[in-house]
């Protein structure tokens, strides 16, 4: 029986290996012919030496949001916002904001006569996906640029992926100091507020609205944005008098903060920061008032809740108990109507979005709006959609009409500065979109700081990378 | 798992002939080399096979062939080949296996940031430590059989994710993750230009260069990372081979068949579950070092309980036990996750546009909940009727299809032998 075997395992073993060593033979001849026998993409690329060159008449964008988890409301209000964006540049609906940008290299006509179309992708909110459809985007729909997302661990994560691959990132929300902090990246462009500034524009505010002796609990989501924005709102309350009591950590899928409200009765707080967003943050809130912290005296004052990073979506969420909350906003719908000329560009936006969906957009949907128009406009006043022509063209760029006022895009972080809106949750609201009141308007040269500053220190922009 | 190899090796007079055990290559069987030379051909000409509709066609929606989804396919295809010589040979069901790919990532990410961004020593450590990790769980889950074993690697994996999540923040970066940073240590490297993010690379090659071929308006995508990854799917899987045809395989098979005959002829099972645990966490830390250096970031998700799930589909839809089903199973579970994901309402629209109007909009909101963000539901429904109908998976389905086309009806095909319960064989 063993000889059998040995012997047929003999023949089949010449037959198989000399087919074998044909086969691979051929093949392995054909794959290292190939290339040489056809015009290869490389060589094409070779004139234009950037990633994703736009072939043909159309350009292609990436629009990554937040579909599902905790941030998928922003992430809606983000790709309607993208949908009316890509509408305006290619010349239809109303035109939006393009009448009113200070730069009118814009004409309607595409991206340098290229018709912009997008595709989407899903972040989840986590950064391992944000990549995943970043990449596919870039790898497979060859997007030249990639904007969106709504939170800071993801635009860190997606900035330096794009950086990486050599496509511009038009940050979407992300309010976190290391965006364009100890995270920031050439490729990279925030439009949108950070910590730091909600920090200097509302410090001032509950110092007068509460008193210079108050004592703080923050609860915190558990990742960078969390991280910079406790820092940031304690270090600028501190310096006004407050003391911190207490700050703990929370996890971004917490959904029920019952146990993490508790623990603030025992403490001697007279504050309760949230340092949350989203859907977190209307949990959390919601559980603190259910806990009656709202209606309790504690050091013999008021029990104040504050929200640092507020927005209408998160309003309409809570509801009710949004009633008499401070917070800090990056930009209100309502801006232009009640002061003045000086936001010029929020009416436009407002009207064209309004007309399109049935109700005023939030702020996410503003700063990715603004940021599509801004690339599309650099590309246009530098002539190429070459990342590093779009980085020239938009580092220390210094526009206006879109909304907030006189802008200025720095060179140094690639950080918009602009002013700081500073709102209250209304206590008895006409309807469900028209949840807060403007506070106050903390000016630009409140809230600007050196790009050196300690919160943001520890990163370097670097070159920029064109790929390819 | 170079024992491993050792140990196949030395006993290989002895290995038990497959039913058709005609010629030896490599060690490997007439059968089990073409199936080799299957997936051999497969990894090679994937950016061809994936990418079989013409850029900016309609069809071109369902190309597969970029790098990112190349390298899932294949290191996902290692996960569940790993995760297949723990289930497949001894039915020990782990539902934490995403424990030792997150580990193996970790251990991935932070070789490059001390040592080199060479992604040679990223995969070693990755191995080496999801190797350890998975000797101290398995060592302590393996004490139980059965739901309850399950349960135990469920806990452990929960508890990892918890780790990294919240309280190892300062070593996993938590929610936010872990990144290479241009003023990371990296002690073997020479330092980089502030700002110049490190790349993986495999002694200067760019894990993420590619060159692209273009022929006529087809265009085909050869990743540098994808081959390295589809390298180590190879030797990964011829591997699983020689385990699976071992006398080591056999004790594994010895122990799903029947434990406790095993334990009553005086035979410690022990020894071989745990072996077997240690080379599956081996095999998911060598697929998280490698997620790694295709991709350098690391984020606590990876480790969520829906991803150990996520490999038990993979293992089941392509047929538990037999050798190439896992690697099938996660190519299909990744496709529907990347690529039917995408098809969103307006994509449906552009196809059904030369339908009337209101039928358009019947045909497209009949469609819809499962395509897109509904992709989940498509993937249930599969894996139940793959589940009731083939019980031993796409692979069982390919047999069918095959005996329908054969001559010879009782020719047993290339995975039977594999998907046997109890594979005999008489001439031992």
């Amino acid at each position: 029986m063993g000889r059998t075997i040995h012997r047929e395992d003999n023949m089949a073993k010449s037959n198989f290996t000399r087919r074998g060593l044909l086969r691979t033979g051929a093949l392995g001849g054909a794959a290292l012919a190939t290339p040489t026998l056809f015009t290869s993409r490389v060589w094409a690329e070779a004139h234009t030496g950037f990633t994703n060159a736009p072939q043909g008449d159309t350009v292609t964008l990436g629009f990554n949001v937040p579909q599902s988890g905790p941030y998928a409301d922003e992430g809606a209000d983000e790709l309607r916002a993208f949908e009316l964006a890509v509408e305006h540049l290619n010349g239809e609906g109303d035109g939006g904001m393009l009448q009113t940008f200070s730069s009118k290299a814009l004409d309607g006509t595409g991206i340098m006569g290229k018709r912009v179309e997008f595709v989407t992708g899903d972040t989840q909110t986590k950064s391992d996906a944000a990549r995943a459809s970043a990449r596919s985007m870039i790898e497979k729909d060859g997007a030249i640029m990639v904007s969106g997302g709504s939170s800071s661990g993801v635009a860190v994560a997606v900035q330096a992926l794009c950086q990486e691959a050599g496509v511009i990132f038009m940050a979407g929300l992300t309010h976190a100091n290391d965006t364009t902090g100890k995270d920031k990246k050439a490729n990279g462009f925030r439009h949108f507020f950070n910590s730091y500034m909600s920090g200097a524009a509302l410090a001032p505010i509950l110092a007068a609205q509460y008193g210079a002796d108050r004592k703080a609990y923050h609860l915190t989501a558990d990742y960078n944005w969390g991280y910079t924005t406790e820092e940031a709102i304690t270090s600028s309350t501190e310096a006004l008098g407050w003391e911190t009591v207490n700050t703990v950590k929370t996890p971004l899928t917490q959904t029920d903060f019952s146990s993490y409200i508790a623990p603030v009765l025992q403490s001697e707080a007279d504050v309760l920061v949230l340092n949350h967003y989203g859907g977190n943050m209307v949990n959390s809130l919601t559980n603190a008032v259910q806990f009656g912290l709202r209606s309790r005296e504690a050091n013999g004052k008021q029990f104040e809740i504050v929200v640092p990073l507020y927005s209408e979506l998160m309003a309409r969420g809570a509801g009710e108990n949004i009633a008499g909350i401070l917070g800090s906003q990056n930009w209100d719908w309502k801006l232009e109507n009640q002061l003045g000329a000086r936001y010029s560009g929020t009416n436009a936006f407002v009207q064209s979005f309004g007309n399109k969906y049935g109700f005023p957009p939030s702020q996410a949907a503003h700063t990715c709006y603004v940021q599509t128009l801004l690339y599309a406009d650099a590309v246009t006043r530098a002539g190429s959609f070459n990342p590093c022509a779009v980085d020239e063209a938009l580092s220390g760029f210094e526009f206006d009409g879109m909304g907030n006022g006189p802008t200025l895009y720095r060179a140094d972080d690639h950080q918009c500065f602009k002013d700081v809106v500073v709102v209250r949750g209304k206590e008895n609201p006409e309807n469900e979109f028209d949840l807060v009141e403007i506070v106050e308007v903390t000016p630009v040269d409140q809230v600007t700081y050196e790009p050196d500053h300690p919160q943001f220190a520890g990163g370097s922009l670097g070159s920029c990378n064109p790929g390819a | 798992m170079t024992d491993q190899t050792t140990d196949t090796g030395a006993v290989r007079a002895s290995a038990p002939k497959t039913k058709a055990a005609s010629g030896r290559v490599l060690g490997l069987g007439g059968k089990d080399l073409s199936l080799f030379l299957l997936v051999l051909g497969l990894a090679l000409f994937a950016p061809f096979i994936l990418n079989p509709f013409p850029e900016g066609s309609a069809l071109s929606q369902f190309n597969a062939g970029y790098p990112d989804l190349m390298q899932r396919f294949v290191i996902f295809g290692i996960f569940a080949i790993g995760f297949n010589i723990l289930f497949g040979l001894t039915g020990y069901l782990s539902f934490g296996h995403a424990a030792f790919l997150g580990v193996g990532s970790y251990a991935g990410i932070w070789m490059m940031k001390l040592l080199t961004t060479n992604v040679i020593p990223a995969i070693i450590g990755s191995i080496v430590v999801a190797g350890l990790f998975a000797l101290i769980v398995g060592f302590i889950s393996l004490r139980r059989s059965g739901i309850y074993f399950s349960i135990l690697t469920l806990a452990f994996a929960m508890m990892s994710f918890a780790l990294a999540y919240s309280v190892l923040t300062p070593i996993t970066g938590g929610e936010t993750g872990l990144q290479l940073k241009y003023f990371d240590p990296r002690i073997l490297d020479a330092e980089l230009a502030p700002g110049n993010p490190p790349r993986a690379n495999l002694f200067g090659l760019n894990m993420t260069s590619s060159y692209e071929l273009e022929l006529g308006s087809w265009v085909f995508t050869f990743n540098a990372g994808y081959y390295l990854a589809a390298f180590m799917m190879l030797l990964a899987f011829y591997l699983s081979i020689r385990i699976f045809r071992s006398p080591f395989g056999m004790m594994l098979r010895a122990v799903k068949s029947n434990q406790n005959r095993l334990n009553y002829t005086g035979i410690s099972s022990k020894p071989y579950t745990l072996a077997a645990f240690v080379i599956s966490g081996m095999y998911a830390g060598l697929a998280g070092g490698l997620l790694v250096a295709m991709d350098t970031q690391v984020g606590a998700e990876r480790m969520f309980w829906t991803a150990s799930g996520e490999v038990v589909l993979m293992t089941i839809l392509g047929g538990a036990g037999t050798l190439i089903g896992p690697v099938l199973g996660a190519g299909f579970i990744k496709y529907f996750e990347n690529i039917i994901s995408k098809i969103n309402s307006t994509v449906l629209h552009d196809w059904f546009a030369f339908l009337p109007d209101g039928l358009e909009n019947v045909v497209v909101a009949i469609i819809y909940p499962f395509v897109g963000k509904g992709w989940h539901l498509t993937l249930g429904l599969l894996f139940m009727l793959v589940v009731i109908f083939l019980p031993g998976g796409l692979v069982q389905g390919g047999q069918k299809l095959a005996t329908v086309f054969r001559r010879d009806k009782n020719a047993g095909s290339v995975e039977s032998d594999a998907a046997k319960k109890q594979p005999g064989h008489p001439g031992e």
